[in-house]
């Protein structure tokens, strides 16, 4: 007999669906079948079950090669390297749990080091812009009830977030929107024809890299203002009627994702994005929306804010907290050489940055904490596996709008596998020791 | 757990009606006791020469959830020259106008304050607030649901439904661990919807057909079918507008049929909280002024009504409301950057920057309103400081308002370096006012009066036997000549506080975490199939999360205080 | 992605160029040859295919992983983040060599011998 597990949580995207079904065995150590996810999310809790997955962890030896040690030796390893560390770094947090970043927060108080979490190279630059600008928003569920202009600028839900049209954005069918899609225009904004912006009504394949003028264009004309001729590749004609189209809705959003933050102006071009939402509210009602990768870089930047006043590059080396993007850093501590040993969790650098912070971090004391074999385990000093949070161990989690969702445990860990938080707990209580209290 | 004996003090006790007499407090686990039931062996400690009160009681403030936390994210500027590193069981701490959560229980616990109430918990928010909560630490703390603008409420009370209101307001406190009624703009955050807004109570809501006033009646009508310990805690239409205080007055009204039915010892039906926001005359900017004096005269003689202040501190501070048409009204006027969240089905949010500078006349008129509130009032028990933190000042700055309440020189000192000191005078009453408050209305209006309000006077605000050992020494006779300074100096940092019978500080330094507990409301009522289907249909069909994943489960609030109430 | 990242199926899924049809006639290259990208960052080898969310000619695509970040321009301007979108690269067919794995590609790269 198997069993059904509902309203199961999915910690593969910040779309954070939460309607999935699990068909477990009946001895609950089994994922038979999974319903209402998407092929990535499905393929995450079937990850989980892999015959070859790594238990226990692994210490890199001098040839390179690695060897299993103990979990004890593990906490052991970790705790003595931020024991020793003047200027840790500890990065990722993005698919992990609240609770685990919490603790997580707790050895960077004694430790001394830098927390960052994922937006460091995803919607970092968002955050910059909403510290200049601000940022009107709202709850998915309101799109689902009230938006009839859509637009998509520089994200492809269509593969990145691939239920976040059928859930929220351009399908549902909600309160006033009751003919779904046929009550929304969507607009999307892409130097490709994404799958994305093949369903859009109006496809903007503007250059690559000129977001920023296109925003501004789109702003003048919605104050009937002069335009040239193009803007970013785009006739004139086009923007002012996309802008009527927006000015005559009744509840505008624009999604936006990595190919404005990671383009060159980054932040500024979300500080326009932002200024345009801001001025739609002139005419209508309308909002802005980051398009948030991992499930739960939304809980990091919240746990960090409530707890020290920042959203990521987190620097708790001088005693207290500082944040200064482009210091702060991830990249910019590792291009610089400023930290001296790095830990890694619910991350993987080393697939995500650039190959000149992969190398440095290969010649630092390193740990990476993962349940998978990835880049970065691979050239870390220490791998520890772990339990899938949101598979085999439950905690709390943001959705990209910040809605908080806690995520559900579905089957057991593999025997003798530790929690991220309970792997962390036990390293902190270890520092502790190797402290002395003091520090 | 140990004993206690806190001796020699001048104790002000508005709930045994205690004047300043000499008096000592005996302490055994965790409640305070007569004296004569604790042994030699309870530890002493020596209040002679200083006052001392109840631990202080703060009805309304925004100091944990998701609009205070994204005006931590979005002021990375609020931390500079905050922080203090951290100690033996304390962490860092830093934050000004929206501190974080340790620095919040920490501040509070130093002015003597051992209880708070976040002001604003949107319901499909709640787990956040709590998380902040249990983060938060030495105070108890507790969280208010919004519900002026929700869908079911809004639907059930057009066809005037106030059992099946009740029904979900019971409902919703139970998922979301709540504590009272709150209301905030009725009507207009929904508006906002659509970027519109009700500026009178009888504005009606666009689709909902209904008005604002209809929804204050019945929620005030549900919450005492119910009898919950609160009474409905309302944030009024048209904050913060030249000229808003007959809509104030008209809101205020509404109360006055209703009476109030619960086993707390509460007396009012309405809270209206941060009256000087709601509290103005004139017409536009130039004219605008101060109006305090008739709210307060109609006030005076309603029994069915409490209201807090919301005081203006005159500092840079951060605005954040479930007022989210006010929040976008107030970006345009001052053009600092702006946030907002609408909440599905719910409610809305937004967050603005202010400068309440003393060189701007506007803002010394607020300042002088919100005084003015507090001098006026004829029943301190009925009227209770606050600066409806961060909105109209940081909380850190209490001492200085108990300092202008307590003394006529320190309110002609900050006068007298106003810019428009003149125009503000003619447009205010406060120089006309030469009453000073008395420690025991400080007293009622900090701990006894909010308790009472709240219905937890049985737990907290008072030194009675059998009441939490919440208690604060502060170094300040009131018996020797003093500076009007030295008030604000001694509440700022008290000697000693004691928190359900834990010293957590000691000296002005926290000392201990103490035993926090999050404060929530379960009302039983009957079995009311239909409103479960309401609700299981609401979140088929409009909510982007499922009902199972909407309730706020118990570990996240670890160490819980469960007021119960039988409405069946 | 979710699958494992040291599994063949990353590699096809972001060891790959998508690169216009005009410009892999340019080129001269098939579907599916190997070629090396080199920027003024460093190089790598990937699959050429066609863009399959085209056309967009002078525009190549790798998708986000060890094979685009060899390439990317890492100064972050002082924003903290990476410039991974923009980077000016030259392509060329290199038939011979292999797309290695991503934890090869990296491990190679850290040991400084590719």
């Amino acid at each position: 007999m198997s069993k059904s597990v509902t309203d199961v949580i999915c910690p593969f995207c910040g779309t954070l669906c939460d309607d999935l079904e699990v068909i477990v065995s009946d001895d609950g150590k089994k994922i038979e079948d999974i319903y209402n996810a998407c092929a990535i999310g499905a393929e995450k809790f079937m990850h989980a079950q892999a015959a070859d997955r790594v238990k226990k962890p692994r210490m890199q030896q001098p040839d390179g090669t690695y060897k299993e040690v103990s979990y004890d030796e593990a906490v052991d390893y970790t705790a003595k390297m931020f024991h020793k560390a003047r200027k840790p770094l500890m990065y990722g947090w993005s698919s992990t749990s609240c609770e685990a970043q919490s603790i997580g927060h707790e050895i960077a108080e004694k430790a001394g080091a830098i927390v960052d979490n994922t937006a460091t190279v995803c919607h970092g630059t968002t955050l910059i812009a909403v510290q200049d600008v601000g940022i009107p928003s709202c709850t998915l569920g309101e799109i689902k009830n009230r938006a009839d202009r859509i637009i998509f600028w520089g994200c492809n839900p269509c593969h990145a977030h691939p239920r976040h049209q059928s859930r929220y954005s351009i399908f549902p069918r909600g309160y006033f929107t009751n003919k779904g899609h046929k009550n929304r225009k969507m607009i999307v904004v892409d130097p490709r024809d994404s799958d994305t912006a093949k369903m859009a009504d109006y496809h903007f394949k503007l250059e690559q890299g000129r977001d920023y003028e296109l925003l501004s264009a789109l702003r003048v004309a919605l104050r009937n203002e002069p335009l040239p001729e193009t803007v970013a590749g785009i006739p004139r004609e086009k923007i002012i009627e996309v802008a009527e189209v927006l000015k005559s809705g009744r509840f505008g959003i624009i999604f936006f994702g990595m190919g404005v933050t990671q383009t060159l102006s980054k932040n500024h071009n979300i500080d326009n994005a932002i200024m345009l939402t801001k001025d739609l509210n002139e005419f209508t009602k309308f909002s802005i929306m980051a398009m948030r990768g991992h499930y739960n870089v939304t809980g990091s930047g919240q746990v960090l804010g409530w707890q020290f006043g920042f959203p990521y590059a987190v620097d708790l080396s001088r005693g207290f907290a500082r944040y200064n993007p482009g210091e702060t850093t991830s990249n910019d501590l590792l291009r610089r050489d400023e930290v001296d040993a790095i830990f890694v969790l619910g991350s993987d650098p080393g697939a995500h940055f650039p190959i000149s912070s992969v190398r440095k971090i290969a010649k630092l004391p390193s740990v990476c904490v993962d349940p998978h074999i990835t880049p970065t385990s691979e050239i870390s000093k220490l791998h520890v596996p772990v339990a899938f949070v949101g598979v085999e161990v439950g905690g709390n989690c943001y959705r990209m709008d910040n809605v908080p969702i806690e995520a559900r445990k579905v089957v057991d860990p593999p025997e003798g596998m530790l929690t991220d938080v309970e792997f962390l707990d036990r390293v902190n209580k270890r520092l502790d020791q190797l402290m002395g209290g003091k520090k | 757990m140990s004993e206690y004996l806190i001796k020699n003090g001048f104790v002000f006790d508005p709930t045994q009606g205690i004047k300043g007499d000499k008096a000592d407090i005996a302490v055994k686990d965790g409640k305070i006791v007569k004296s004569t039931e604790i042994s030699s062996k309870a530890k002493t400690i020596d209040a002679s020469g200083k006052t001392v009160m109840a631990g202080a009681v703060e009805i309304h403030a925004h100091i944990a959830g998701p609009k205070v936390n994204e005006g931590r994210n979005y002021r990375p500027e609020d931390k500079l020259f905050t922080y203090t590193p951290k100690g033996a069981g304390k962490r860092m701490a830093g934050g000004f106008s929206i501190p974080t959560t340790f620095k919040t229980g920490y501040e509070y616990a130093r002015m003597g304050y051992t209880t708070a109430m976040e002001a604003a918990m949107p319901p499909l928010f709640a787990r956040h607030v709590h998380e902040e909560i249990k983060d938060t630490p030495i105070i108890d703390e507790g969280a208010y649901p919004v519900f002026g603008n929700n869908w079911f409420v809004m639907e059930y009370l057009k066809n005037q439904e106030i059992e099946n209101t009740a029904a979900y307001i019971s409902w919703l406190l139970e998922v979301t661990k709540g504590v009272a009624i709150k209301v905030v703009n009725p009507g207009g955050t929904e508006a906002w919807g659509w970027g519109l807004n009700c500026l009178t109570i009888d504005d009606p809501v666009p689709y909902f057909d209904i008005t604002p006033a209809e929804i204050v009646k019945g929620l005030i009508e549900a919450n005492e079918y119910l009898g919950l310990p609160h009474s409905v805690h309302i944030h009024q239409n048209s904050l913060g507008n030249p000229g808003n205080y007959t809509v104030t007055l008209d809101t205020l009204k509404l109360a006055e049929k209703f009476k109030a039915k619960n086993k707390f010892g509460r007396e009012q039906v309405l809270h209206s909280t941060h009256l000087q926001f709601h509290s103005y005359g004139g017409d536009n900017w130039g004219n605008f002024e101060s109006k305090s004096k008739e709210v307060m005269d109609y006030v005076n003689t309603q029994k069915n009504i409490t209201v807090d202040t919301g005081c203006v501190t005159l500092d840079e501070t951060t605005t954040m409301t479930a007022d989210g048409p006010f929040e976008h009204h107030l970006t345009e006027l001052n053009h600092l950057k702006w946030a907002n969240v609408d909440v599905e089905l719910e409610t809305a949010a937004g967050i603005v920057p202010y400068v309440y500078s003393p060189d701007i006349k506007v803002c010394e008129i607020q300042w002088a309103i919100g005084l003015e509130i507090a001098l006026f009032t004829k029943d301190h028990m009925r009227t209770f400081i606050t600066t409806d933190h961060p909105n109209a000042g940081p909380f850190i700055r209490y001492p200085r308002i108990i300092k202008w309440l307590m003394s006529a020189e320190a309110r002609k000192e900050r006068i007298d370096t106003f810019k428009h000191g003149a125009k503000m005078i003619e447009a205010t009453h406060i120089a006309g006012i030469d009453r000073e408050l008395t420690l025991y209305e400080i007293a009622q209006m900090t701990r006894a009066g909010p308790a009472k309000s709240l219905g937890m006077a049985n737990l907290y605000g008072g030194l009675a036997p059998g009441m939490d050992a919440d208690v604060v020494v502060y170094d300040f006779n009131p018996n020797t000549p003093h500076k009007p300074d030295d008030i604000e100096k001694a509440f700022s940092r008290a000697a000693y506080v004691m928190k359900t019978g834990v010293p957590v500080v000691i000296d002005g330094e926290v000392v201990n975490n103490g035993n926090k507990r999050t404060i929530w409301v379960h009302a039983k009522v009957n079995e009311n199939p239909q409103v479960m289907r309401d609700i299981k249909d609401k979140f088929l069909r409009y909510y982007s999360v499922t009902q199972a994943n909407y309730d706020v489960s118990k570990h996240f609030v670890p160490n819980p205080y469960v007021i119960e109430v039988d409405a069946t | 992605m979710e699958g494992g990242k040291e599994k063949d199926a990353y590699t096809k899924a972001c060891g790959i160029i998508e690169m216009d049809p005009s410009d892999l006639k340019k080129l001269g290259a098939w579907r599916g040859t190997n070629v090396r990208v080199t920027s003024k960052y460093g190089e790598v080898v990937v699959k050429a295919v066609e863009a399959t969310q085209g056309p967009h000619p002078g525009l190549a695509y790798i998708p986000m992983g060890p094979w685009a970040n060899s390439v990317v321009n890492p100064n972050t301007y002082s924003t903290g983040m990476p410039t991974f979108k923009g980077t000016p690269v030259e392509v060329e067919i290199a038939m011979n060599e292999p797309v290695l794995s991503s934890v090869h590609l990296v491990q190679k790269k850290c040991r400084g011998e590719a």
